[in-house]
């Protein structure tokens, strides 16, 4: 017995500089990530009683991220108390992850109504400062070949014959389609984020620099070098022993950046729809996980995407937009040639090279994107996928109702 | 009650025990274990005890475990080592936890178990002379402290200043290790050592802060902080790959110290002492461990202690040197000799050149002052040893000399009939030559029996082997002679017979070539590189070939081939041959010094050659070789090469090709040498691998014949 899951509505906070000087850098993660709960609430004026569980993605959830912030932020939100909430990390892929799980159980039955996204407030909670045997466990490290997802991504590059110059032009493009969309409001899944009165702290994504160009990229240092000297490159071509030497071309400008930020899907089934007088956006059609070569680490999209497409019935033709969450910019050119697909239907409004990753929460934020292009466009069905640490991949499809 | 240490209580009961047990040193055996077990048992009973005083009657401290006993430990006894392990470090952890103040009294050296026994002390007091090193050298012997030293260091003194003492096994003075918080106080002379020790003991009686150790006080954090720490964390990821970067993943012994110097960070102290007790257990039972013991400690042992030596010839020591020829070899020779205090009398044909040779040395003693190593005092007067010539005449009167010219027989004829009667009565001369039969240059001698062969590696200075050659007239005394010469200018000497190329050159050639024969038939070359790194050589094999250069290799070759000792139709890598050959004369690619060979060098570093795989790779030859073969072709090579030095008596000893495999032509080691490779991989094994690899490769892998001996008599390479 399966029913539908449906996407009532997809909301995120615009994102900013996850550092000391960006502008949510003020906001506590639980008042960022409740803000987005009290606004759904409001604006589906939604009985909160009849929501089973909050799930977020949270990647860092150690500190003021820690211990469930899932439920904290329901109860912050002042939702009903019988509101369950619980926090999950698969890396990246959490906020979408968080999706997935909330279409399952809804898809099972065994539950209703849920609320799925993630938090990631970087300046506040550093990446990395929960540890972490992949990141300081000389046994794994030198056991599993672990190097930084950077020296991956650039070896992506490198192994798909990508230079610098095309890494750069996925940036400017990033840029670019990231503030013609900004500017022509094109974000209607973006709300402010405000104060307990009420006052906006930051209303649009202030991360984005339209004026990037090839030529001022082209001035940035390579981000991995340091690393890769120091013996991470070696580790990565003990494994790759047809590449002389790894060419670094990620740098901060092609690289997804360090941000701030939430997101939050109202997922449940048609019944509580009619029950609560909700609309359906879209259906959740299929999700996916696997995972690829934990070395290169990047490369987990495209089999997902693949997976997914297998367990939807449908074909690469089908899907109408992609969304492939630009962590590093080989992994959407990896992406789309792993697919057969091109720009003109991927990240078609920018991504996080442009506006930022917060980790937890962009897969939350991708959704809410993507149907909102859908819709602007007038198509059916789309596909986002994030690449995840430790070589995993995840895809989510999901189409128009 | 053991009477091996000595057990002395004064009027203010405070216990010195001494430690002296048979033999020129104390070592950490089955005998010291007890007399230390019975010394803690007496203490626990002695009445009022205010203090242990732990001195030694030797010359060393203390100078570590037994490694007899850890070479003998095999897979499947881990648990018996852990339990033994975890014994000896109770009766390590009773002394630092006595109640009373307890001190190490160091007056001598005190490496591995030594220094984890006066770590165990609540208070550390060293002689400060230059005896007196301290340090954990496990790691060289691919083994790490087991005795608690990697848990004591790195709570001591933290990770990141422990990390080069564990992680390299770097040694201190005791000066050093005071002002890097190893021990606590240092004495200038040995009669004010046991006095310090009482004077601290009374002022930290039994209960106070000093009569305990850090680790066992409340609130204990250790230094630069525990794996919390971001900073420490990155230094863990950084650290790996650099050892990475290092070993290839090919030595456990800094891989398992790492682990548990992390392990520290994350646990108590008595669980982080279990944890480095496992993991010893685990590492000594690793062939890696047993090959660098036999290697480095045994095998060393009996190639510096003589064991190729005639043991019936007298101790000589020279006391005026010749050297012929201020090229790069020369300089290098003249410099050390004259380190080793021996008058150098360097000669050229030009002054200029012998002058530019002195200039040599004045640069490589300045640099050993200004790292400290040396006092500006003994540089120059070594310096002043020197002395360049352009004169026969000046050589009058050396006890030796050694020949440093170009590889050309009649130019060295030449040096021969002109100098050799220069040398004093008894006198010996040696032809530094890599290539030339040394029995063919000593046709030029009125005395082929003073007549040897000593083969300096580059740059002298640095590189620790000396390859002795004898010919086929060398005599026993000679022999002893040159050795002598070895060791004064500290040289670790191997000797082998006279042969084309000897051991060394001809076996280091080895690898090069199979590696030419590989991209001739169409392999990668990106990848030839990348599995020959991973054997554990420093750099790949084209690199190396690129190092000493296309073109002399050839020319060696063809010399040799003029001189009648080897034949082109016996080549047994002849497409790889063609391919240098084609290399050199059609694309000007002799070698880096010729502006590049396999590889071209820019400002930025090395890449391949781009035409390379252009011109020879091909697909499916490349899908036909797996990485395995690649990897035992060219290890095997050279591994095939020994053993023929070996039956043919080129190698005198095992002992001699393991060291001078090692230390002379790189072999990885982790093998223990060329031949302990063979007995790891096991003989048998072994002659299968080279019977698929000869099938498929040609007869040159074909094991030699001596393996199938020594399985008939079931015998290892020893």
């Amino acid at each position: 017995m399966t029913t539908g899951a449906y996407i009532f509505d997809a909301i995120r906070t615009p994102r900013s500089k996850g550092k000391a000087g960006g502008s949510l850098h003020e906001v506590k993660p639980v008042a960022l990530a409740a803000g987005l709960l009290r606004e759904l609430q409001q604006r589906n004026d939604l009985d909160t009683s009849a929501v089973d569980d909050v799930i977020l993605g949270c990647v860092t959830p150690v500190g003021e991220q820690g211990s469930c912030i899932a439920k904290a932020a329901a109860q912050y939100a002042g939702w009903d108390e019988r509101v369950a909430g619980f926090q999950l990390d698969r890396f990246c892929a959490s906020g979408l992850e968080a999706v997935n799980t909330a279409a399952q159980k809804i898809a099972s039955g065994w539950e209703d109504l849920i609320v799925a996204g993630g938090v990631e407030c970087m300046s506040r909670v550093k990446m990395g400062s929960n540890g972490g045997a992949m990141f300081s466990d000389p046994e794994f490290i030198l056991g599993q070949k672990a190097v930084p997802q950077g020296i991956g991504a650039d070896l992506i590059a490198n192994l798909g014959g990508w230079s610098r110059r095309d890494v750069d032009q996925i940036a400017v493009a990033s840029q670019q389609r990231a503030a013609k969309a900004r500017d022509n409001g094109w974000f209607l899944s973006l709300v402010p984020v405000r104060d307990r009165s009420g006052a906006v702290i930051l209303a649009q994504d202030d991360f984005i620099k339209p004026d990037s160009t090839l030529d001022s990229l082209a001035a940035l240092k390579p981000s991995f070098q340091g690393l890769g000297d120091m013996g991470m490159d070696d580790l990565a071509l003990s494994k790759y022993r047809r590449l002389e030497k790894i060419e670094h071309v990620h740098t901060p400008a092609n690289s997804s950046g360090i941000v701030d930020g939430a997101s939050a899907v109202l997922i449940g089934s048609a019944k509580v729809g009619a029950d609560l007088g909700l609309t359906p956006r879209a259906r959740i059609v299929a999700t996916a996980v696997t995972a690829s070569d934990p070395v290169i680490m990047l490369t987990g999209p495209g089999p997902a995407a693949h997976k997914c497409l297998k367990k939807a019935g449908l074909t690469v033709s089908d899907i109408d937009l992609w969304e492939i969450n630009e962590a590093f910019a080989s992994v959407m050119l990896r992406f789309m040639a792993d697919m057969g697909i091109d720009d003109s239907i991927t990240n078609v409004n920018g991504g996080a090279i442009a506006m930022g990753h917060p980790l937890g929460a962009t897969g939350g934020m991708l959704i809410g994107i993507i149907l909102d292009e859908l819709e602007r466009r007038n198509l059916q069905r789309g596909l986002v996928a994030l690449c995840v640490g430790g070589g995993m991949g995840i895809a989510t499809i999901i189409e128009r109702v | 009650m053991s009477t091996e240490f000595i057990y002395h209580k004064d009027a203010d009961n405070i216990v010195t025990v001494t430690m002296d047990m048979s033999g020129p040193v104390n070592a950490i055996n089955d005998a010291f274990i007890a007399a230390l077990k019975g010394t803690l048992e007496r203490l626990a009973h002695e009445p009022e005890l205010a203090g242990l005083i732990i001195t030694s009657a030797k010359k060393t401290f203390v100078a570590g475990g037994d490694l007899n006993e850890l070479v003998a430990a095999q897979p499947g006894e881990e648990e018996g080592v852990f339990n033994r392990t975890q014994m000896i470090k109770s009766l390590f952890r009773r002394i630092e936890k006595l109640g009373v103040p307890s001190v190490a009294a160091i007056n001598g050296a005190a490496l591995g178990g030594g220094l984890e026994l006066a770590l165990s002390c609540n208070y550390r007091i060293a002689l400060n002379h230059p005896s007196v090193q301290l340090g954990l050298p496990e790691v060289g012997l691919g083994l790490l402290p087991g005795g608690g030293g990697i848990v004591r260091l790195t709570s001591l003194i933290g990770f990141q200043k422990a990390f080069p003492y564990l992680m390299e096994g770097k040694k201190l003075n005791a000066e050093k290790a005071a002002s890097e918080g190893f021990i606590h106080a240092l004495v200038d002379d040995q009669t004010e050592l046991i006095g310090a020790a009482k004077s601290w003991i009374k002022s930290n009686p039994a209960a106070s802060e000093g009569a305990s150790q850090p680790w066992d006080r409340k609130g204990f954090i250790i230094p630069g902080g525990d794996e919390s720490s971001p900073s420490i964390r990155q230094h863990i990821a950084m650290a790996s790959a650099a050892l990475f970067k290092k070993t290839r993943g090919l030595l456990p012994a800094p891989e398992f110290i790492l682990n548990t110097m992390v392990e520290v960070l994350r646990v108590d102290f008595d669980t982080a002492l279990t944890i480095e007790s496992r993991q010893f257990s685990q590492l000594v039972t690793r062939p890696e461990a047993k090959n660098m013991i036999n290697a480095f400690f045994f095998q060393m042992n009996q190639v510096s202690g003589g064991k190729s030596r005639p043991k019936t010839e007298e101790k000589y020591t020279v006391k005026k040197l010749g050297v012929l020829g201020g090229g790069m070899m020369g300089q290098g020779i003249a410099m050390v000799a004259a380190q080793a205090g021996i008058e150098v009398v360097i000669k050229d044909v030009s002054l200029e050149s012998a002058v530019k040779a002195k200039a040599y040395a004045e640069k490589g003693l300045a640099k050993l002052v200004a790292k400290g190593r040396l006092s500006e005092e003994v540089a120059t007067q070594a310096l002043a040893r020197i002395k360049p010539s352009i004169e026969v005449s000046d050589l009058r009167g050396c006890d030796f000399i050694i020949e440093a010219v170009f590889e050309n027989l009649e130019l060295k004829h030449a040096l021969v009939s002109e100098a050799e009667n220069m040398l004093a009565e008894g006198g010996v001369w040696a032809s530094n030559t890599s290539t030339l039969p040394i029995t063919r240059i000593a046709e030029a001698s009125s005395r082929p029996e003073n007549f040897i062969g000593m083969h300096f590696f580059s740059p002298v200075d640095r590189m620790p082997l000396l390859e002795i050659i004898c010919g086929e007239q060398t005599s026993e005394e000679t022999l002893a002679k040159a050795f002598d010469l070895a060791k004064q200018l500290r040289k670790v000497p191997i000797v082998v017979n006279d042969a084309p190329g000897f051991y060394t050159s001809r076996t280091i050639s080895t690898p090069i070539q199979e590696a030419a024969q590989l991209i001739a038939e169409g392999v990668d070359a990106v990848r030839v590189e990348s599995v020959g790194k991973s054997v554990g050589w420093p750099v790949g094999p084209l690199a190396l070939q690129d190092e000493v250069s296309q073109k002399l290799s050839l020319d060696i070759v063809d010399a040799q081939i003029a001189m009648g000792l080897r034949k082109p139709e016996d080549d047994p890598t002849p497409k790889g041959t063609a391919l240098m050959r084609s290399l050199l004369n059609e694309h000007g690619r002799g070698g880096r010094a010729y502006g590049g060979g396999y590889y071209e060098y820019g400002e930025s570093g090395k890449s391949l050659w781009p035409q390379l795989n252009e011109l020879f790779f091909d697909a499916s030859a490349d899908a036909a070789v797996s990485d395995a073969d690649i990897r035992d072709r060219l290890l095997f090579r050279p591994v095939i090469e020994s053993l023929i030095c070996l039956q043919d008596g080129v190698l005198r000893s095992v002992a001699d090709g393991n060291i001078g495999s090692i230390m002379g032509i790189g072999a990885p080691s982790w093998t223990g040498g060329y031949l302990q490779f063979v007995n790891t991989y096991g003989l048998t094994r072994f002659t299968e691998r080279c019977a698929e690899l000869a099938q498929v490769y040609g007869e040159r892998f074909l094991a030699p014949a001596i393996v199938a001996d020594y399985i008939a008599k079931g015998v290892d390479f020893n």
